[in-house]
């Protein structure tokens, strides 16, 4: 694969367990260096998606490509290139932080030093200590310091965050921008939507196993979903008018009971996608 | 190279790993020479010889409490560790990084080893200096140990290894795998004399290695009068190496087609 191919390529994903449907035709790439963040509800497909692309589970149809590689039959010298935060993990952990990150660096051509990504997680004061010892916050960093250990090319990290309070969820925010920086591509699930947004140079929506929308995070949902809507209340009833000129919707009004100008955030809008698509009114052909 | 180094590395870490986890030392590492202890102690009175060459307690346990380590070190020890591994996410961790399968094997076995070594040499100096046991003296009887004691523990490893798929969960596994290695010590000749079993008895035995695991280590450290004892009049070597052969090529077959890193779509 030369530089300019997709790190990661997915065309018509299918994945059936029986007669359930997990996902049904996703189709998305990612490009070299770029930060791209799946975003659904829980059950939508988004660990399904991730763990067939890193290689844990066989797709039912469709093509993938990761590194230029079918994940499907992926060898050890394609591992070596992908770092991977599963969503649970839960081992005993009866070594050290430092012992555990000197071991698997040993398992790389070419890893991150030791001291660098102890330093990277913030785990500095607890590199001596056990890892079962740990708090699941403290836990969830040595499984990210694990999964950028090899100094991947890609880095799958499923919901790397729950679980951390908001001062360690910056930090491993600014983790993810150092690594962004030295142009590591990235794979994100998440919850957060200021963390998609945070970190995201472009998103996915995942619903009942389909895509049902994907862009830059700023253009989610089109540009309509942007319109700002003016909400007032007249004679007790609530009203409301979506406009792209709600200054002179307002001016228009006067001085109403309950007048609010509301800009949707991130988050009403992708609420507005799920709760579409749940109804069953999917935004065919979703851009792609 | 890349295979046998981090294999060697896997080894270091293992057994490190396996001397911070309490209950396997006590259970696995320790247990052979606590029953030894116990046995020495209960039946210090008794003499297990003919009367003009008296024989205690300790020297007579000694060979079965052999054997019982390579059981539990290898076996019961690798199907617990394997079967927790598997369900708290260990292997799954490893599926998805370089590392080679036959190099977590080679850990896994080389973990087996130090600590089987180890447990045979505490066992073999708590019986000569605690217990006074005469322990052999001729380069025949130590090879023979040699030999027997490293076929005995990588066949019980590597048989481990396969069993490490049969308990459904980590939890289950401690469940699922002692009474297996309980029963196989009680017919095998380890804690009862062999042939005071009913005879049906000594031979679903004699299908199983541990039998003839316990038959080798009896060879080399009890007295040689002691052959009129065993089956045929007879230590018979050879099926020691053969029995024990035929389950170690068992257990690697069973390994290698089912053993892997995760279930897709479990």
């Amino acid at each position: 694969m030369t530089s300019s191919d997709p790190v990661v390529s997915v065309r018509d994903l299918r994945k059936t367990y029986g007669s359930f449907t997990a996902l049904d035709g996703v189709s998305f790439d990612i490009e070299r260096g770029e930060t791209f963040a799946l975003l659904g509800p829980n059950g939508a497909g988004k660990s399904t998606t991730i763990e067939i692309l890193e290689g844990y589970r066989d797709r039912s149809g469709g093509e993938a490509s990761v590194l230029g590689v079918d994940p499907g039959s992926g060898g050890l010298d394609w591992k070596a290139r992908l770092g991977i935060v599963l969503q649970s993990t839960g081992e005993s952990g009866n070594v050290t932080v430092r012992e555990q990150l000197t071991h698997f660096a040993g398992y790389y051509p070419h890893p991150r030093a030791v001291d660098e990504v102890i330093a990277a997680v913030g785990l500095e004061d607890k590199q001596k200590t056990l890892i079962r010892k740990l708090s699941g916050g403290q836990r969830r960093r040595v499984d990210v310091a694990l999964g950028i250990i090899g100094r991947p090319e890609l880095l799958f990290l499923d919901e790397p965050t729950t679980g951390f309070d908001p001062e360690a969820r910056r930090q491993f925010w600014e983790l993810i921008g150092t690594l962004k920086s030295e142009g590591t591509t990235i794979l994100l699930t998440t919850h957060y939507l200021d963390e998609a947004a945070h970190l995201g140079d472009r998103a996915g929506v995942i619903a009942g196993g389909r895509l049902i929308d994907i862009g830059a995070i700023d253009e989610l949902g089109g540009a309509d979903a942007r319109t700002p809507v003016v909400r007032w209340r007249e004679g007790g009833v609530l009203r409301e008018e979506r406009t792209t000129t709600p200054g002179a919707v307002v001016a228009r009004l006067g001085e109403p009971e309950g007048l609010e100008v509301i800009r949707p955030s991130l988050e009403d809008i992708y609420l507005q996608l799920v709760s579409t698509n749940s109804t069953g009114d999917i935004r065919e052909g979703a851009a792609l | 190279m890349t295979t046998l180094r981090l294999g060697y590395s896997r080894i270091g870490y293992e057994v490190t790993t396996y001397f911070r986890q309490g209950d396997s030392v006590f259970f696995t590492f320790l247990f052979p020479v606590v029953m030894l202890t116990i046995f020495s102690v209960a039946f210090s009175e008794q003499n297990f010889g003919p009367d003009d060459a008296p024989l205690s307690a300790a020297a007579y346990y000694l060979p079965g409490m052999l054997a019982a380590g390579l059981l539990l070190s290898g076996l019961q020890n690798m199907a617990i560790d394997i079967a927790g591994e598997k369900s708290d996410g260990t292997l799954k961790r490893f599926a998805g990084t370089p590392l080679p399968v036959l190099s977590y094997f080679i850990g896994k076995i080389g973990q087996v080893f130090v600590t089987g070594v180890l447990q045979a040499a505490l066992l073999l100096l708590v019986a000569r200096f605690a217990f006074q046991v005469e322990l052999p003296t001729t380069p025949e009887a130590w090879l023979t140990f040699a030999w027997v004691f490293v076929l005995g523990v990588t066949t019980s490893a590597i048989l481990g290894i396969a069993l490490s798929g049969l308990p459904r969960s980590g939890k289950s596994a401690t469940a699922v795998i002692i009474p297996i290695a309980l029963v196989l010590q009680f017919i095998s000749g380890v804690y009862l004399t062999f042939t005071q079993l009913p005879e049906w008895l000594q031979n679903v035995a004699s299908v199983f290695p541990l039998k003839w695991m316990a038959q080798g280590m009896r060879s080399v450290f009890l007295p040689d009068g002691f052959v009129v004892l065993e089956v045929g009049g007879s230590w018979n070597l050879e099926g020691v190496a053969i029995v024990t052969g035929i389950w170690l090529v068992v257990g690697l077959i069973v390994t290698r087609l089912t053993f892997r890193w995760i279930r897709k779509d479990s």
